[in-house]
């Protein structure tokens, strides 16, 4: 220990040296708190894609029909907020892709979570409903496209009632799975005290319940931006979904791949926000 | 009369298999007011099926339990708990776990506010008052469950061994604490352990349970809950009479356990 020389704390944060605590563990293999955050090649391999991304640009190695090149995509960036995409501001085709996820979620909370409750709560509504939930739970929702096509055609209903349908057996299984998570010696607690069955709903199964049913808006959430964009891909005009779609048909790789991006930021940007609202809202989460 | 009557009590569980469980066999037992009872036995006697009863969650296959000359036959606030752990809300605050039982009550809020206050005092946690239940250690967590009990000034206080996920050292303190809350209180206590030095220091009066079927084996009538009150609880827990006690019903407890296993293996 003495005559080893310590890391710097640059090389710490790089996660290419042991701290001080990992330091001292003689077993690290099968250890995965001993594994160290490796950010120094998370870093390397950013600079090495992007560095490939320029060097084939500037040497014309890929055919911007399949790739395009930096200079060019970075050109369809700036016209897309600019100008928009095919007379629609790039704000708007986001805007309203995070439009319908939204009313989706809503809808599918507003319907499922009172339905869960009554399913951990009830004989006959789980008797009634324990068939169909289990029965669309492992239906992906895109195969409901077509029917739904069908009954609504092609408007804005079809796609918020499709994200409501893909929201709703995630929220009522959640909701469903919180109210029987809750521990029999809290309701027994709260009858001694004098609850009533409403005060027990309430204030005891109610707030028992509330991180699995965060967890099942943070699925849903993500579930439905997937959906949304799959959505937009089959029939839409506007939406991030449908502008790749389209700007394919005009062979525009480069809006494809920026649309590509914008998806991803976004469901990155949905998810942390969903793990912020949570350690805010729900801080005894796993406490109990 | 006030007390609790416990009047030939049998509790039949059948099980979903068929064949049936003889949880409680004609259980019989008087506990006058502001007594302290501590109930022990072996695992399978039927205590904690016997404190349900009691406490209302379960209905007995025969027989009745009466509190005040009122057949019990569900939950109620008159009938207060204890659990051993895990039985607070972790989404309050200390303050508003105590004040749970007034609150649902719809008492004044400035009245239970100060008892709240109060009540945090006695039990020593008038600083935690605003930290969330999850932060407190599992020491402190029971004392908010004993305070958040008798903020709803319940008749009897049910306890199902609130002491039994604690360390040694806390345990000893914590027993002083009921003790203390029992003398300040004059509550009635049922008490069930699994420790039989807590059941004979905290008890007045001391049921021995046997199990298959789940019957009371032996009651004692005990000085040592009076002595604690006086005497430091290492003293009386050291002294020849105690430790007489102690070694005489673990032998018992041990000759059931036995016999289980015994008819386990036959």
């Amino acid at each position: 220990m003495k005559d080893k020389k310590q890391p710097s704390d640059v090389a710490i944060w790089l996660g290419i040296a042991d701290n001080t605590f990992t330091r001292q563990k003689t077993v690290k293999f099968g250890d995965a708190s001993a594994v160290n955050s490796g950010r120094f090649y998370s870093i390397l391999i950013v600079f090495a894609l992007g560095a490939l991304w320029v060097l084939s640009s500037v040497m014309g190695l890929v055919e911007p029909f399949f790739w395009p090149t930096i200079g060019g995509t970075w050109d369809r960036l700036y016209l897309l907020v600019t100008e928009g995409f095919r007379n629609t501001s790039l704000w708007e085709h986001i805007g309203i892709s995070v439009y319908r996820v939204i009313s989706g979620v809503l809808y599918g909370s507003l319907v499922g979570i009172p339905l869960g409750f009554a399913m951990g709560l009830s004989s006959t509504a789980r008797g009634l409903f324990d068939p169909i939930v289990e029965f669309m739970r492992p239906i992906p929702p895109l195969a409901l496209i077509p029917l739904i096509i069908l009954w609504f055609g092609i408007d804005e209903v079809a796609k918020i009632f499709l994200l409501f349908l893909a929201s709703l057996f995630i929220m009522t299984i959640a909701a469903r799975s919180g109210v029987s998570s809750v521990r029999i010696s809290k309701v027994h607690a709260a009858y001694s005290l004098g609850a009533s069955k409403l005060q027990i709903l309430r204030h005891v199964i109610l707030p028992n319940a509330l991180p699995e049913i965060f967890t099942g808006l943070r699925t849903s959430m993500g579930v439905c931006w997937g959906t949304v964009v799959a959505a937009e891909l089959v029939a839409a005009d506007k939406g991030v979904g449908s502008m790749i779609m389209i700007a394919k048909n005009f062979l525009q790789t480069d809006t494809v791949v920026i649309g590509i991006i914008i998806i991803g930021v976004i469901g990155y940007a949905i998810e942390m926000l969903m793990r912020f609202l949570e350690r805010r809202l729900i801080p005894w989460k796993g406490k109990g | 009369m006030t007390g609790i009557i416990i009047d030939t009590v049998s509790m039949v569980f059948t099980l979903p298999g068929g064949g049936e469980v003889h949880a409680l066999n004609n259980v019989s037992l008087d506990i006058k007011e502001g007594e302290l009872v501590s109930v022990l036995g072996p695992s399978g006697c039927g205590k904690t099926t016997l404190l349900n009863i009691v406490a209302g969650f379960l209905a007995p296959t025969s027989g009745e339990v009466r509190l005040n000359n009122h057949v019990v036959k569900g939950p109620g606030s008159e009938r207060g708990m204890v659990f051993q752990q895990g039985a607070l809300f972790e989404w309050l605050t200390v303050e508003q776990n105590v004040a749970f039982g007034p609150n649902m009550a719809g008492k004044p809020k400035a009245e239970t506010a100060r008892k709240v206050e109060h009540l945090l005092d006695t039990v020593g946690l008038s600083d935690f008052g605003e930290k969330p239940v999850y932060q407190l250690s599992g020491g402190m967590q029971q004392r908010v469950a004993l305070a958040r009990c008798l903020a709803n000034d319940p008749d009897v206080i049910l306890m199902d061994e609130p002491l039994g996920a604690l360390d040694a050292l806390t345990r000893e303190k914590m027993q002083g604490l009921v003790l203390k809350l029992w003398k300040e209180t004059g509550k009635t206590i049922i008490l069930i352990t699994h420790s039989v030095e807590e059941a004979l220091f905290l008890g007045e009066k001391l049921i021995v349970m046997a199990p298959r079927p789940g019957r009371i084996e032996k009651i004692y009538e005990l000085p040592f809950a009076e002595q604690g009150m006086t005497m430091s609880p290492r003293d009386v827990k050291a002294s020849v009479d105690f430790v007489e006690k102690r070694e005489e019903i673990l032998s018992m407890i041990w000759e059931m356990e036995e016999e289980i296993m015994g008819q386990a293996t036959a």
